[in-house]
């Protein structure tokens, strides 16, 4: 049989993560079916069918699931569900939202956030915050299985065509309604994706010098985190926070500055490719996995590191 | 109005875990347990609807061993009214849980069931949307905030993108955030007082439900150790290395 995936998209295009969760799933299962549920999103269709890995697109245009509402996703996911073995979403905040209610419909436990696959059944998932990883085996003959995107390279997105075919929508229980969605604005790149995080903690001392850091995150084209320190003690909003609590980061550089290393902030970005500390206590826990520590006084070390990146001819963006 | 809030024993969130040599999980004897935090944060919303006057009775509920106990008497201490366990010896899976909530929810008809958005132990991020589903009511998840309507809950809730707003008809599932509230501290007298509020025990194999557990825990290990690199002498070196080493910038 095959596996069916659901898209993540806002009905004009097909959110980036999905990518990486069709490379995923590629490991699970070679016949790919991608369900493409929205209103107005033939685009998006269209884009899922250029991507080589996928072997067909399920697209129900309907305005029940313009908002994805999971209430009314989740009906229509579990009806198409009866002709596949694997049921596959993203684990961020879409996928979470409604693949359980599908699992429960199902009566199958759901394997939440995988980050390896070992065979179609068995599975690698991050537990306690990532400080310990479980391999476990889904003995339930469907699987509904979520998928975390950032631990997978996306599928390439040109070069195949496969064939998209309508489906009907279903009916919607009528109990819930969307009322608006405030994205949060920046001409930043977003913390979850971004290719380079720098991040403040309480060595910052005020809200105030987190300009030491935007400056240079508006050189390098990087997102600004901040430790649980930081925000609690009102530098910076909690939409910034990295951390067990706070957002899961893996970029391809990260750099900690004033940020001792408490476990909370290290289950947030330990998996970054490069991990930059600056920090003025040569004891503190960051160094240890840092790639490259610089032992120094941040109020010094900082305006210098921008200096030194105008230096530079090019910055990769 | 009533609402049933459910609470979770777990490993303290400050505790460093440890995985155990033969891989068959974490390290539990003699570490220091309490309620997974974002319970803590559904049961603060639900004590402050209760003070609101918008509703009149908040139950709160655990399913484990006997020691689960001990954070139901947590709720009761900062103003839950009463309490239930459910006893359970071993590990059950988010979709079995859910399923015993379903039958205390159908015995105790609550307009609510408020739980925290995820465990901090297994990470499943389940429990709260499967019981929606089981019963057919809608769900707010990741909520940050609530506004507690005549027949509607409006929700703000934490996604990817930023901030999402819902309403949604009662009854209905509320996931909490750590964004929702500040959880209050029990005092003393009140810690006292809550050791007379009732505390109603059932047993989870005699609820007639399956708990058979799908997922089989094959191993579980600690994570790859990430090597401390250097240390650089000036941030013209690190400029350097990340430039020309490691090529990242």
């Amino acid at each position: 049989m095959s596996l069916l995936l659901i898209a993540e998209h806002d009905n004009s295009k097909l959110k980036v993560f999905t990518l990486n969760t069709i490379n995923a799933a590629s490991k699970i299962d070679g016949d790919i079916h991608v369900l493409v549920a929205g209103s107005g999103c033939e685009n998006v269709s269209k884009e899922v069918a250029a991507v080589p890995l996928v072997k067909k697109v399920l697209l129900c245009d309907s305005p029940n699931y313009k908002d994805y509402l999971p209430e009314n996703l989740a009906p229509l996911v579990t009806k198409l569900a009866e002709k596949y073995d694997q049921i596959v979403a993203s684990a961020n905040t879409f996928g979470k939202n409604f693949m359980p209610r599908v699992a429960a419909a199902l009566d199958v436990s759901q394997v939440s956030d995988v980050t390896k696959i070992n065979s179609a059944d068995t599975f690698v998932r991050p537990i306690y915050a990532g400080n310990a990883f479980a391999t476990v085996k889904s003995n339930d003959k469907k699987k509904c299985i979520t998928i975390r995107p950032t631990s997978f390279d996306p599928a390439p997105k040109t070069g195949g065509s496969a064939q998209i075919e309508k489906v009907e929508a279903v009916a919607v229980p009528n109990n819930s309604k969307f009322i608006k969605r405030e994205e949060t604005k920046s001409d930043r790149p977003e913390l979850g994706t971004a290719r380079v995080v720098i991040s403040g903690g309480r060595g910052m001392e005020s809200a105030d010098n987190f300009k030491l850091i935007t400056a240079i995150a508006d050189k390098l084209n990087a997102a600004v985190g901040a430790s649980r320190a930081a925000v609690d003690a009102g530098y910076i909003s909690n939409d910034h926070q990295v951390g067990q609590t706070g957002k899961v980061v893996v970029p391809d550089l990260y750099i900690a500055v004033g940020i001792s290393g408490a476990i909370q902030h290290l289950a947030g970005m330990k998996e970054s490719k490069i991990i930059v500390a600056i920090n003025k206590d040569g004891e503190a826990p960051i160094f240890s996995i840092a790639d490259y520590g610089l032992e120094a006084d941040l109020f010094k070390a900082l305006p210098e590191f921008l200096a030194e990146l105008n230096k530079l001819n090019t910055i990769q963006k | 109005m009533k609402i049933l809030v459910a609470v979770k024993r777990v490993i303290d969130y400050n505790v460093q875990i440890r995985v155990k040599e033969d891989g068959s999980g974490v390290h539990t004897d003699n570490v220091k347990m309490s309620t997974n935090p974002p319970d803590d944060n559904a049961v603060e919303e639900a004590v402050k609807l209760k003070e609101s006057g918008k509703v009149k009775e908040v139950v709160a509920i655990t399913i484990g061993e006997e020691k689960a106990q001990e954070t139901v008497r947590k709720a009761l201490a900062v103003g839950a009214d009463r309490g239930i366990h459910v006893k359970a010896d071993s590990y059950i899976e988010p979709l079995g849980v859910a399923k015993i909530l379903k039958k205390v929810v159908e015995k105790e008809k609550p307009d609510m069931v408020f739980l925290g958005k995820q465990a901090i132990d297994d990470d499943c991020n389940q429990t709260g949307q499967m019981l929606a589903a089981m019963l057919n009511w809608p769900q707010g998840t990741f909520s940050s905030k609530v506004n507690l309507k005549d027949k509607v809950i409006e929700i703000v809730r934490e996604i990817d993108e930023g901030l999402e707003t819902i309403e949604i008809n009662l009854p209905a599932v509320v996931t909490c955030d750590l964004r929702l509230n500040e959880p209050r501290y029990a005092s003393l007298p009140n810690i006292m007082k809550a050791k007379k509020k009732p505390m109603e025990q059932m047993v989870a194999k005699d609820l007639g439900v399956d708990l058979t557990n799908r997922i089989q825990q094959l191993k579980v290990e600690e994570p790859p150790k990430r090597k401390g690199g250097i240390k650089v002498s000036s941030v013209a070196e690190l400029v350097s290395k990340l430039k020309n080493e490691a090529k990242v910038i």
